[in-house]
């Protein structure tokens, strides 16, 4: 086990730095800089806040020098906020952000086994098709478009919760409704095939032949076996709600790192856009790397024992 | 056919398939008895209802089926009247099942320990670790090696015949009166299959359970079953000792199904088959459903349905041939070679035991 999780851990560093990399020249790629639109300043001062932030020097340099800095914990100065190191700056906000992306995925996914399982075990009622519907709204509803409409139904039609603003819990309900809908539908309706799936095999027949109750089939054969495949869906499911919460964040003005990375593109503020892409992809790899742990917890044949056989 | 030794009387047992395009008349009037201690088999070929009849006397169904009459007697109990909780409690304590494939029949992800312990801990309440210390027991019992580290593994670490072992194990931890098995070594090794059917043998004398034992191949029957019953398109056409039905077939089908079992001296370079296929169970030929497909039929097999004709106590074959009034046949060259052994056994066994009483039954029968 923990040869195999050094081996992952270097994959991982492996990955971040492929991933700096690529985003580093990307992003010198868009148009303009981060003093694009400052009129008030005079060419020569523009010149020395560029050799200032080392802007003047060529893209191969600058980028050895982001990656010294970074190597030692160093991820620079955000260009958008005077003396605001990105390291400070990302932490402060990255605490509301996973708040809501782990609601998110914690209501959607539990409701989501919920609704497929049921689905599965009523197959083919109300129930069923209910569930079915369920989960092709949720897929097909972007997030964005749901939050607005649940900001103007829920939050400005009934008054039941505030929007566009950030304080207590209350707060994170409709951004945890937005994101939690493409989880739901996806494990629902994973969950539903599977136990379907599951219904229909040999091995549960023999779990009824043994006499054991209808609940009993369920709660001890199937739900194991329908539910470890959908630990496969968790990492696409964590990346959606990654990416959903840029748009969410900004939506209901969450001062999270999504909202951030969409301020930090449009003002070419290089050092808060690579701390970011740094962020993302690091909890991309760790989701993925629980996930692959996960799976051999639950799931004997491919366990993980470490042994060289 | 009634009798005080049996323990399951199935009494005109209908079941139908509700479908889109209408019933499929999946069980059409079977009745049989399995008695006490006996390996009765239940012989034809796929579709013939074989399994839907088992599936009907454990309680489980598709949820389309419909019993539209008939009796199951257990225990002088109707199963077809128990409540689905009734029922939960008869499966895997009074009847158990040992299923096709040992591959697919075990839980994946639960130690197979757990698995043969789950119906002790179901039905007679016992805590896990006593049930664990049982289940030990059972896997010594049907031959698995190395039981005590081996009970934590999961199934896929085993064979596939010594995951039929375990399933078998799983059948006979509550020593049940019945045990059902639904063609138990089709998906085995033909070496394993051997294993397994002497394995079940021996539990049968050890437990004293009864066994009804549904197969295709009549060469397992031969060796296991005291008597069969050949099914065929939802009925049962003839059954009868094991000897009887082997030795002296008397339905048709039954002689075209050994006709097209291969022997050490069959003879000609092709096997015979049986033409044609099983008819449609939406909608069920009138008279015999076998005349389609059968070189013996009179013109009465597509009109009236055969009753059973008695050919001994024992004996019973649903075919117009066996009617008084039937045209005398000759069964296929196979069948008759049959007769001529059985005879020939007849007259040995006879001799052997009551010297003096001639012999004149067994000589007409030819």
């Amino acid at each position: 086990m923990a040869k195999y999780l050094a081996k992952r851990i270097f994959y991982l560093i492996l990955t971040l730095f492929i991933v700096i990399t690529v985003t580093f020249f990307l992003m010198k790629l868009l148009p303009g800089t981060p003093l694009t639109n400052q009129a008030k300043l005079s060419k020569s001062q523009i010149a020395l806040i560029y050799e200032q932030y080392g802007l003047d020097k060529p893209v191969w340099q600058q980028y050895l020098l982001y990656l010294a800095g970074a190597v030692r914990g160093n991820f620079g100065t955000s260009f958008q906020f005077s003396d605001q190191p990105v390291s400070y700056l990302l932490s402060s906000r990255i605490g509301p952000s996973l708040q809501i992306g782990l609601q998110a995925m914690i209501f959607g996914v539990i409701l989501g086994i919920i609704v497929g399982a049921f689905g599965a075990m009523k197959q083919n009622t109300w129930v069923d098709t209910t569930a079915t519907i369920v989960s092709i709204l949720g897929i097909s509803i972007p997030s964005f478009v749901l939050a607005v409409l649940l900001q103007y139904y829920l939050g400005l039609k009934l008054g039941w919760f505030p929007i566009a603003e950030w304080g207590g819990f209350i707060y994170t309900v409709l951004p945890t409704l937005a994101l939690g809908a493409t989880p739901l539908a996806e494990s629902a309706r994973f969950v539903r095939t599977e136990m379907v799936d599951v219904l229909s095999s040999d091995y549960i027949e023999l779990a009824k032949a043994k006499g054991l109750s209808r609940t009993g089939v369920i709660y001890h054969h199937a739900l194991r076996n329908s539910l470890i495949p959908l630990i496969t869906i968790v990492g696409p499911l964590a990346v959606n709600i990654m990416t959903g919460s840029m748009v969410v964040e900004n939506i209901f003005s969450i001062p999270g790192i999504g909202e951030q990375f969409v301020k930090s593109v449009l003002t070419n503020d290089y050092p808060t856009i690579m701390g970011l892409t740094i962020i993302y992809s690091f909890m991309l790899c760790v989701v993925l790397l629980i996930t692959d742990i996960l799976y051999g917890i639950v799931d004997p044949r491919i366990r993980i024992t470490g042994k060289a056989n | 056919m009634e009798n005080e030794k049996d323990i399951l009387e199935v009494r005109n047992l209908q079941v139908n398939f509700k479908t889109y395009a209408g019933d499929v008349k999946a069980i059409r009037n079977v009745s049989f008895d399995l008695r006490k201690g006996e390996t009765l088999a239940i012989v034809g070929e796929s579709g013939s209802g074989k399994s839907v009849t088992t599936r009907t006397i454990m309680g489980l169904n598709a949820r389309n089926a419909d019993i539209t009459s008939g009796s199951i007697m257990y225990k002088d109990q109707d199963l077809l009247k128990k409540t689905d909780q009734e029922m939960e409690s008869i499966r895997g304590q009074d009847i158990a099942e040992i299923f096709q494939d040992p591959m697919t029949s075990l839980d994946p992800t639960m130690r197979i320990g757990k698995q043969i312990a789950e119906p002790l801990m179901v039905h007679k309440g016992m805590k896990k670790e006593k049930a664990l210390a049982q289940a030990l027991e059972m896997m010594k019992l049907v031959g698995i090696t190395d039981a005590e580290n081996r009970i934590n593994d999961y199934p896929h670490q085993f064979s596939g015949g010594m995951r039929q072992r375990i399933v078998i194990a799983i059948a006979l931890i509550n020593y049940p009166e019945i045990l059902i098995a639904d063609e138990p070594t089709t998906a085995l090794d033909v070496t394993i299959q051997a294993q397994i059917l002497n394995l079940m043998k021996e539990l049968q004398d050890k437990i004293s359970t009864s066994i009804i034992f549904i197969t295709h191949d009549l060469g397992v029957v031969a060796g296991m079953a005291d008597r069969v019953a050949v099914m065929y398109a939802g009925k049962i056409v003839e059954y009868g000792t094991v000897d009887e039905i082997f030795y002296n077939p008397k339905h048709p089908y039954t002689w075209g199904l050994l006709s097209s079992m291969p022997t050490l001296d069959s003879s000609g370079d092709e096997l015979p088959s049986i033409p044609g296929t099983p008819p449609d169970l939406l909608d069920p030929p009138a008279g015999d459903a076998f005349a389609a497909r059968n070189a013996y039929a009179l013109k009465i097999d597509t009109e009236q349905e055969p009753p059973f004709f008695k050919v001994s106590d024992t004996h019973y074959a649903a075919t117009w041939l066996l009617h008084p009034d039937a045209p005398k046949v000759t069964p296929p060259e196979q069948i008759v070679a049959r007769q001529k052994k059985y005879a020939a056994m007849q007259k040995d066994l006879v001799a052997k035991q009551r010297p003096s009483v001639p012999v004149e039954e067994q000589e007409e029968q030819q």
